[in-house]
């Protein structure tokens, strides 16, 4: 397959649908590192007078969070860049470990047409480590993909028990403009 | 400023988390890894108690998480100083997000226990309690005596209240209590992940998946 350096636009209701998606499976949590590709997404949950947003200094208190959530009986979701997936590692044990449902929302960088080259090895390992932890992974490339990626991975963290990571492709967010 | 350091001789780790069991009402319990889990298991082993034996930095947001999903019930949290200075950004986080039914407890040895007794950065003048103070914390305290620990217990949640007046109604708060540097016995509760989880969930009334 020849390689294509076009950038394609990102389909702009995708946040909204995405979040509708949250909301119809009965996600009442979300927390987030601040990013730019989740930005609207962000401003959705905080908007939503049902929904409890959380604001995280790193996004490992995330994945704590969402467990202790599902304790008491909130579904959670956690908001977050390719880069904050290093920082989540060890504390995924406690997902993994107790079995608890765990959906997590990661935007790309380092991947396509990145600028930046300390984004790459992060980026180029996010898959490796979460499926080395034992996370599911399933990418998006389009708002379409996005869409229907959170709907099935709701299902299969809320229902299924499982810990699942939907990436949001870089070549779906476009590149970053400076 | 320096905090000044505990000589050994503080409070004894087991009587004081026994006290606070026994002060708990209707509180849900999580206690971080190592002695504190220990300790919260050796004062009376309890489907209200969320035990974790790993994710270290985790406990205190554990709490967080398990506090906005049940505003109605006192989550208190029961940590060690170096499970806790891991997650030091948690403070803020904490103190952002407000869940007045949130109380972490830090039972501080200046040491890491399970590893062979090294000093932590709480020996080394780091106040957790300033931190917390710093950040918003509704109350927060340093305590070193039995008589301090009295009116901590008799202040914060107080026997024969309703589970509700035993939740402070100004936010967060984080106590330190000053412990002497013995290790008692290991008192293990189960190590398996999804049972302790369940039996929570169970006791709150919610089945598993």
């Amino acid at each position: 397959m020849a390689a294509t350096t076009k950038v394609s636009p990102p389909k702009s209701d995708w946040p909204d649908e995405v979040f509708q998606q949250l909301r119809d499976a009965d996600v009442r949590h979300i927390s987030y590192v601040p990013d730019a590709g989740h930005s609207r997404l962000i401003q959705h949950s905080i908007d939503d007078p049902d929904v409890v947003t959380t604001m995280l200094t790193t996004e490992e208190e995330g994945i704590a969070i969402a467990a202790g959530a599902w304790l008491g009986g909130m579904r959670s979701a956690v908001l977050m860049q390719s880069s904050g997936v290093g920082n989540c590692i060890n504390m995924l044990s406690l997902p993994v470990q107790s079995r608890s449902p765990l959906l997590m929302i990661v935007t790309m960088r380092g991947e396509w047409a990145e600028f930046n080259p300390w984004q790459v090895p992060m980026g180029q390992a996010v898959e490796a480590s979460l499926e080395a932890i034992g996370v599911l992974t399933v990418r998006a490339d389009s708002g379409d993909e996005a869409v229907a990626a959170v709907a099935q991975a709701a299902v299969m963290a809320f229902d299924g028990d499982q810990q699942v990571a939907v990436l949001l492709s870089q070549k779906m967010l476009g590149k970053k403009t400076w | 400023m320096v905090a000044e350091s505990t000589p050994s001789g503080g409070l004894g780790r087991r009587d004081v988390v026994a006290r606070l069991v026994a002060a708990r009402d209707d509180a849900l319990i999580v206690s971080g890894l190592g002695s504190p889990t220990y300790d919260v298991h050796a004062a009376r082993d309890d489907q209200r108690n969320y035990y974790l034996w790993g994710a270290m930095g985790g406990a205190a947001l554990v709490g967080l998480g398990l506090a906005l999903a049940q505003p109605d019930r006192r989550v208190l949290v029961i940590t060690g100083d170096g499970e806790q200075l891991m997650a030091i950004g948690a403070l803020a986080t904490i103190a952002v997000a407000n869940p007045a039914n949130l109380d972490i407890v830090v039972l501080d040895n200046e040491r890491y226990g399970e590893t062979g007794m090294q000093e932590s950065h709480t020996a080394n003048g780091i106040d957790l309690a300033a931190i917390a103070a710093a950040s918003g914390f509704a109350d927060t305290a340093v305590v070193r005596s039995d008589e301090e620990l009295d009116v901590l217990i008799d202040g914060a949640w107080p026997a024969q209240a309703s589970t509700s007046s035993q939740i402070s109604e100004a936010g967060p708060r984080l106590y330190v209590l000053k412990v002497d540097k013995d290790s008692p016995p290991r008192s293990m509760p189960s190590r398996d992940a999804v049972f302790i989880k369940n039996r929570v969930r169970a006791h709150l009334g919610l089945g598993p998946n």
